[in-house]
């Protein structure tokens, strides 16, 4: 590959030239002109716009501020931006301009799992040091020597409501998914680990991402005795249906819902039917009700404060910090490497431990580029239209 | 075992009836063109939008619910005025793709101008369900298909009793006979589009509560109740409801006596078989020429 070779060479020459002006004058107005490009791709238009848009708003944010804080290394940052519209092969395209055009030290970005797998052969190939914002487990399972990402799995999610079903006592479950992508691949992902836990699905139910009315899956589940409990994996408005519905038909069994509803638009469509619903959220959206002990807390009430401050009161979303992870790991590992030398950044981020972000404690590792545990989740209850954190698992 | 099977009844009136009520709107433009519009779904959706951010910016429920109505009834009169009308003798094919190119613009300037949020109204008579021989049933369901009962019954005394609605049927049988006579055949057709517009907006404020609302929830009712309208027989608003309503019983029994995996397929098989075995439908008229 010609591409890669004078890619090589170039980045060889960048770094020597790095090398010898940090050897003889450190913090030397000769590197300071070159600003460290990080590239990013996002879905900030197109049925993915509530991902890519927070993430984008973030980058612009924490760029312009570490600049002003005197940038990475001496360097200032440059962000190079292309909106997918939440189009993988689009997505592509754009990633390939910013490897061969842009010449970019390294990318984040990929609002949708579809973008980022898309993506990843690139980033091997080129050697580009690469964080996804996306939720699937496949991009770092296997793990791929270039490819790190920020967000929850969902897998991680069914561990830890099965730890909060295993804690009161509830053994014999009942599910219901929607069809869509994110309750078909939690739904998977849920009944692989629910044995690990004990935990047996009795009834599993599906609905269609659109449909209007659940009431006929959710009384067969009503129906099958011994269920103790009911988790509703989905996205959009059909777990709020669910959940009116399974209020009309006054089952007693706690309902559980997924990380994929956990903002304040569920409550305010589910209405007083929300009330007790269960579900594994991100410490961003409790981040004033964290113990002041917690050592996530001043992350992301900072974040928080500063994202609402620019873009107004309730604006904030887990999706813009994993935006703010990724971008914050990166020059983090820019920062501990010395320089932006793809190799050397790379080698620092797998060796990142203890980065405190907005979902979670990150240890990095080489079998491990997600670094987060269950954990990371935070267990919340719906009590007076409101989150209530029922286990603080730091504090 | 009565109370499940009552339970699977009432889920299926409650989609049904929601099919049955946005099918009304395919039957009565159909009647006065033979238009199928496909734009359908989004007076529904707009009925809903508008209601819901008008409701936000201040204005009292009723009142947002009428302006709603009124504003979705004047975008069906633009569709007519500005692109049906313009086209001038153009086939019914084409009027068609008219309406789906029409129903793509208003999902993107619904997108624009309210925002990309599901929505919600509160229900009109409060939440609590009503509990019949064990199964239960939301007063919200009983409004849609108390409403669209008394729509179906103003349609049809509007068509069968009135001068304009037996001028529409007319146009819909002939138009260049209808023109003869002396009727207006260009303003019973802005008429038809500006009454199924409003009616889809009443649809769109009866069902929000139940489903709750974005800009793209058209697509999927829109599907639906064109499946009740020709399921019951184009043109037949009392067909539409019908059609409505075994659609969504079908897919109810399906889901809680089979698998709800299938749910879907078992309601267009039970399409595809109608059409098979009676090609106008259930209630629709036999032959190709009304008489």
């Amino acid at each position: 590959m010609t591409l890669k070779h004078t890619r090589r060479t170039f980045m060889a020459a960048v770094a020597a030239l790095g090398v010898a002006a940090a050897a003889s004058l450190p913090g030397n107005a000769q590197a300071a002109d070159e600003p460290i490009k990080i590239g990013t791709f996002l879905s900030v238009t197109g049925p993915a716009s509530f991902l890519g848009d927070p993430e984008l708003k973030t980058l612009q944010m924490y760029v312009d501020k570490i600049n002003a804080e005197g940038g990475v290394n001496g360097q200032p940052l440059e962000l190079v931006h292309y909106d997918t519209g939440g189009d993988p092969n689009k997505a592509v395209t754009f990633v390939k301009r910013l490897i061969a055009q842009d010449e970019v030290d390294a990318i984040v970005g990929g609002s949708t799992s579809g973008e980022s797998l898309a993506v990843m052969p690139l980033m091997e190939r080129f050697e580009v040091p690469f964080i996804s914002f996306a939720g699937s487990k496949k991009i770092v399972d296997p793990v791929q020597a270039w490819t790190f990402k920020t967000p929850h799995t969902d897998t991680m999610a069914c561990e830890k409501i099965f730890e909060d079903m295993k804690k009161r006592g509830f053994t014999q479950i009942a599910m219901i998914s929607g069809t869509g992508g994110f309750g078909q691949s939690m739904q998977a992902e849920c009944q692989g680990v629910a044995p690990d836990y004990g935990i047996e699905i009795l009834a599993d139910e599906t609905y269609g991402p659109k449909d209007t009315d659940m009431t006929a899956q959710l009384t067969s589940i009503k129906n099958t005795p011994g269920v103790q409990a009911v988790l509703n994996p989905g996205f959009g408005q059909g777990p709020a249906i669910v959940t009116k519905n399974y209020r009309q038909l006054q089952i007693d069994a706690p309902l559980y819902q997924s990380h994929g509803v956990a903002s304040k638009k569920f409550i305010e469509l589910a209405g007083d039917a929300a009330e007790g619903v269960r579900l594994p959220a991100a410490a961003l959206l409790v981040a004033e009700q964290l113990s002041d002990d917690d050592p996530q807390k001043p992350v992301v009430t900072g974040y928080k404060a500063a994202y609402e401050e620019k873009h107004g009161e309730g604006s904030v979303s887990t999706f813009g910090g994993h935006a703010y992870d990724g971008l914050m790991l990166i020059v983090d590992a820019m920062k501990t490497a010395g320089s932006s030398e793809p190799q050397a950044v790379r080698d620092a981020l797998e060796n990142t431990k203890g980065y405190m972000g907005t979902a979670g404690e990150v240890n990095f590792s080489e079998n491990d580029h997600l670094g987060l545990t269950p954990d990371a989740f935070r267990m919340l209850e719906i009590r007076n239209g409101d989150w209530v954190l029922v286990d603080d698992t730091t504090g | 075992m009565l109370g499940e099977f009552i339970q699977y009844l009432f889920s299926g009136l409650t989609s049904g009836a929601i099919y049955a009520l946005v099918g009304l709107g395919f039957a009565l433009i159909y009647n006065a063109s033979h238009v199928i519009n496909f734009a359908q779904g989004e007076f529904v959706m707009l009925g809903g939008m508008g209601t819901v951010f008008l409701a936000a910016a201040g204005v009292p429920l009723p009142l947002a619910v009428v302006v709603a109505i009124i504003g979705t009834a004047c975008v069906g009169f633009a569709l007519e005025k500005l692109a049906v009308e313009q086209t001038k003798n153009a086939s019914v094919v084409t009027l068609i793709i008219i309406t789906i190119g029409a129903s793509i613009v208003l999902r993107g300037a619904a997108q624009v101008l309210f925002d990309k949020q599901f929505h919600t109204l509160p229900a009109f008579s409060g939440d609590e369900p009503i509990n019949v021989l064990g199964a239960t049933i939301t007063s919200q369901t009983l409004w849609v298909l108390g409403i669209t009962a008394l729509i179906v019954v103003v349609l049809q005394w509007f068509f069968n009793r009135t001068l304009l609605g037996k001028a529409i049927l007319a146009t819909s049988v002939n138009p260049l006979a209808a023109k003869l006579v002396g009727i207006n055949v260009s303003f019973v057709l802005l008429l038809s589009f500006g009454m199924s517009a409003a009616l889809g907006a009443i649809a769109g404020v009866l069902i929000t509560p139940i489903t709750s609302t974005n800009f793209e929830v058209g697509i999927m009712l829109g599907l639906k109740g064109f499946s009740a309208a020709i399921l019951g027989g184009l043109g037949n608003p009392f067909g539409a409801v019908i059609g409505g309503l075994i659609l969504g019983i079908v897919e109810a029994f399906g889901a809680g006596y089979i698998s709800s995996e299938y749910k879907d397929a078992m309601a267009f098989i039970i399409i595809l078989l109608a059409l098979f075995f009676m090609p106008s439908g259930l209630f629709g008229k036999k032959g190709t020429e009304r008489v």
